[in-house]
């Protein structure tokens, strides 16, 4: 639900709106007015339809919003519609096109988002107009004596409509953070990605301006055409992507059939290496790619013949050797995949040592790449906290203590406090403790992941 | 991730550019050459006050700035949608307003700055060792002629002319285009039905299907750009490359997921081989066959995705046993496991949720091709073969244990069908230690 200080600043917007919005259309008097609507101005012949037509377009723009999977960039091509209202029609119009986001089509809505953004869309639509007019450009139609004049002013506007926009929702992500209710996507994706698109869809704007005096709403309507194109990639890259980590998802599944009690541990490391991400401030591509690594870490175990994970008591060295070498076997496998080279590391070095006695490499301290520390803090915390044919599940505190003991010589101690950190914020969900396994020869007796309980190796 | 950064990473050892030459790529250039060689001398000729300089160099400009931001599409294609909107725009000026001058020029003179821009747009690939994508602008430059030799006599016959209705000029714009996207893509499928073996047809068909939409994008763009630059202007250009960009960034973003998509499976289906479950190099090799063999039975695109996911992951199911089989070949097994390790598999894909055309390939890879209700579909049979070809013949080039092979699948008409022995002969006849 929405936090107080966030209904706060949300009834403070929407009511700065109303004002504005008022105070606005009340300044220009009765005349301007006239001249404004009602009646066909030199400049643009018939403006209320014009306006109608660009809120139609406005919430065309906005009402078929493709959802985006992860943490995609929101595309709101609607700014476009805006924008040609500041050329065309000025200030009281582009916030008039804005408020329409109070009707928007899009059903999940509730009511305090709808207000809010009818509210944001409308201020911001006011101040890009008002810097239009600022910067001494008059409303109207372009044509080619004015084009070169009206440039300027235009980017201005449009600059500052894009941070009023993203200003004002920063605020409410600021306010309301972790309740969920706005989705958080709009402020973890790229921020200059997302700038950079909404002032090349505001430009679109300046376009449909200019093709008015030609073709008039159809101007609007032929601009829809990328646009609905650029949407329809936007949701074919949404359904690969989805397609995609369901995949993923699937063969990890497969690949731990093998062994009873680490089934969905690839998905638990992973999400715990996406946790120590985000609360170390990663970037979104690289938490992306961390998401994968986590889930592919283990995979070289495949590797490692059956016998020797399912062996009791010490190991020899050859054994040991062999399992020594699955982070090497799991770099083979995923190396040809077009992921950020870090989640290869990852991989590869995901259980070195920070006092440099791991393997493969005995990498020590910031030798070891960030991934890898990362992935080793979140998969010997699931190997705890999960059932083995040894031992029952550790408790989370028993863990956390663990962690803390080998922080500074197993794990990186910054890691592990910032692991910590998050799991005290939210939520880690326990997997149900396994039950007997049904088939014993999918047992591995020792887990290599488990630090409470090491490899031993034979003596010679 | 880009597409084109994963397509050098897994390109076999690349011929000598000279080898990968074909006729219809010769024929291709040699249109193009001809035409600039045309375009350059008709230049010259042309009267100075035809020549509209800023107009010559703001579309030059755009197209080079396209050639700049290239696409790579799914299935290996290059686009340059915004050096397509600048040259088509060119091809199709109508009229510009006073300070901007006259719109005179011919279609020999399109062509000579749609080829400039192209040459300019293509510098920097170069100079980063990509390859320059010759074949891709000569199929550009020649749809754009087309473009251009239909619509500048009709513009210098005055149908730019402000007394004509709009609604006119845009249907004769849309019309044209259509022309000029068509001969684009036909000879994009032509090249392409040449470079991977397709039948024409069925490479048309994938092209239109795949093109479309861009298509549609670039055609709203090209009427956009021209009347805008009728009313405002050349200036126009410079702001509708915004929205250009950002849109050829959605297109950019779903061609390289789907990249990442085929390469993440191609290397997770490699897990079998790792963990000793079959032979390494066996679910690539078989993939491969079975594209081929698919393509050669005029399937179309999306049926052959579905045939090589089917085919990388068709051993998926092992990763159940207990124990690899010996050797790993699956032909070894008694039918009652090999359909226990296809159910498996199947079962193993089934979970994703997204794949499951996949998944039924999968299920019915080891289904004899007579005898059994219902018959399995082409894709499994066709893995069916391509499975036990590689069983028999591994990465080895031998022709003799080859021929051995594809003759005893030719005696067995039962489990192997006859049609897709056929094409599988063809397609191992081809195979040289180079390719595969």
């Amino acid at each position: 639900m929405v936090s107080r200080a966030a209904r706060l600043y949300i009834g403070l917007v929407v009511s700065a709106a109303a004002v504005l919005v008022a105070a606005a259309i009340l300044a220009c008097d009765r005349e301007m007015m006239q001249a404004h609507f009602w009646t066909p101005s030199p400049a643009l012949q018939r403006p209320l339809a014009a306006l109608l037509t660009l809120q139609a377009l406005f919430l065309v723009c906005d009402s078929g919003a493709t959802p985006m999977t992860s943490r995609q960039t929101r595309w709101s091509p609607s700014s476009s519609a805006t924008l040609a209202a500041v050329v065309l029609l000025g200030p009281v119009s582009a916030a008039l096109v804005g408020a329409t986001a109070l009707l928007s089509l899009q059903r999940h809505l509730r009511l305090a988002e709808r207000l809010f953004n009818g509210a944001m869309y409308a201020l911001s639509g006011l101040a890009a107009g008002w810097a239009y007019l600022a910067c001494h450009a008059v409303p109207g139609l372009p044509d080619s004596g004015n084009f070169r004049t009206i440039l300027l002013p235009f980017a201005a506007a449009a600059t500052v409509h894009v941070l009023a926009n993203h200003g004002l929702i920063w605020g409410v992500h600021r306010l309301n953070r972790g309740r969920g209710m706005w989705r958080r996507d709009a402020l973890e994706s790229s921020l200059t990605l997302l700038l950079a698109s909404d002032l090349g869809y505001a430009c679109l704007g300046l376009v449909i301006a200019s093709l008015w005096a030609i073709m008039n709403w159809f101007a609007a309507a032929l601009v829809l055409v990328p646009l609905f194109v650029a949407r329809w990639a936007m949701g074919q890259f949404a359904e690969q992507q989805r397609a995609y980590a369901a995949t993923m998802d699937a063969l990890c599944q497969a690949v731990e059939t093998k062994d009873y009690y680490t089934r969905g541990h690839g998905d638990r490391v992973s999400r715990g290496a996406v946790m120590i991400a985000r609360q170390i401030r990663m970037s979104t591509e690289r938490t992306e790619a961390i998401k994968f690594a986590g889930m592919l870490h283990d995979v070289g175990k495949l590797g490692v013949p059956t016998q020797v994970l399912q062996k009791t008591g010490a190991l020899t060295e050859d054994e040991f050797a062999a399992i020594q070498l699955h982070p090497m076997r799991g770099l083979e496998i995923v190396r040809e995949i077009g992921f950020l080279f870090e989640a290869l590391n990852g991989i590869m070095h995901h259980h070195e040592r920070m006092d440099g006695r791991g393997y493969p490499m005995g990498l020590a301290g910031h030798e070891i790449p960030e991934f890898a520390r990362v992935i080793a803090v979140a998969d010997a915390f699931d190997s705890m906290t999960t059932t083995r044919s040894y031992r029952e599940a550790k408790s989370i505190e028993f863990a956390l203590g663990e962690l803390r003991k080998g922080a500074g010589t197993q794990f990186d101690p910054v890691v592990v406090e910032a692991f910590i950190a998050a799991i005290e914020k939210g939520t880690w969900q326990l997997p149900e403790p396994a039950a007997k396994p049904p088939d014993p020869t999918t047992v591995t007796v020792k887990d290599h992941d488990d630090p409470t309980a090491p490899l031993r190796v034979v003596e010679p | 991730m880009t597409g084109g950064t994963i397509a050098r990473r897994t390109a076999p050892a690349r011929m000598a550019y000279w080898q990968a030459l074909d006729s219809g790529r010769i024929l291709l250039m040699a249109a193009a050459a001809m035409l600039v060689i045309a375009a350059f001398a008709g230049v010259v000729a042309l009267h100075p006050v035809h020549v509209n300089f800023p107009a010559a160099l703001a579309f030059g400009g755009f197209i080079a700035f396209g050639e700049l931001f290239r696409l790579a599409l799914p299935g290996g294609r290059e686009a340059a949608p915004i050096a397509m909107v600048g040259a088509m725009a060119y091809a199709m000026l109508l009229a510009l307003p006073k300070p901007d001058g006259r719109v005179t020029y011919d279609a020999l003179m399109v062509v000579a700055v749609a080829a400039i821009g192209m040459t300019v747009g293509s510098l920097p690939h170069i100079a980063a060792g990509r390859s320059a994508g010759l074949t891709g602008m000569c199929t550009r430059l020649v749809a754009v002629s087309c473009v251009a030799f239909i619509f500048r006599p009709i513009v210098s016959a005055g149908f730019g002319h402000k007394d004509v209705n709009w609604v006119f000029q845009f249907s004769v714009i849309a019309l044209v285009f259509l022309v000029g996207w068509l001969v684009d893509t036909l000879v994009g499928a032509l090249i392409r039905a040449d470079d991977v073996g397709a039948r024409f047809s069925v490479a048309m068909r994938d092209e239109i299907r795949l093109q479309w939409p861009l298509g549609l994008a670039v055609g709203a763009s090209v009427i956009i750009a021209v009347f805008g630059a009728k009313r405002v202007g050349l200036g126009e250009l410079l702001v509708f490359i915004g929205p250009l960009l950002v849109t050829q960034l959605a297109f950019r973003r779903y061609a390289g997921i789907r990249a990442t998509y085929l390469q993440t499976v191609r290397s997770l289906a490699r897990v079998t081989e790792v963990a000793g479950y079959v032979e390494a190099g066996h679910s690539r090799r078989v993939s491969r066959l079975a594209v081929a063999v698919g393509r050669g039975l005029g399937l179309a695109e999306p049926e052959l995705l579905a045939l090589e996911y089917a085919a990388l992951m068709h051993d998926i199911g092992q990763l159940s046993l207990r124990d690899p089989i010996p050797g790993g070949a699956t032909l070894l097994v008694s039918p009652a496991d090999q359909e226990r390790i296809a159910e498996l598999g199947a079962e193993v894909i089934r979970t994703a949720g997204v794949l499951d055309d996949v998944a039924e390939l999968v299920r019915y890879e080891s289904r004899p091709a007579r005898g059994h209700e219902p018959a399995p579909p082409l894709g499994s049979m066709i893995i069916k073969a391509a499975n036990a070809f590689d069983d028999m013949v591994g990465s080895s080039t031998d022709r003799n244990r080859s021929a051995a092979a594809l003759e005893r699948m030719r005696l067995d008409p039962v489990e192997y069908d006859a049609g897709v022995v056929a094409v599988l002969a063809e397609v191992a006849a081809r195979r040289v230690p180079s390719r595969l």
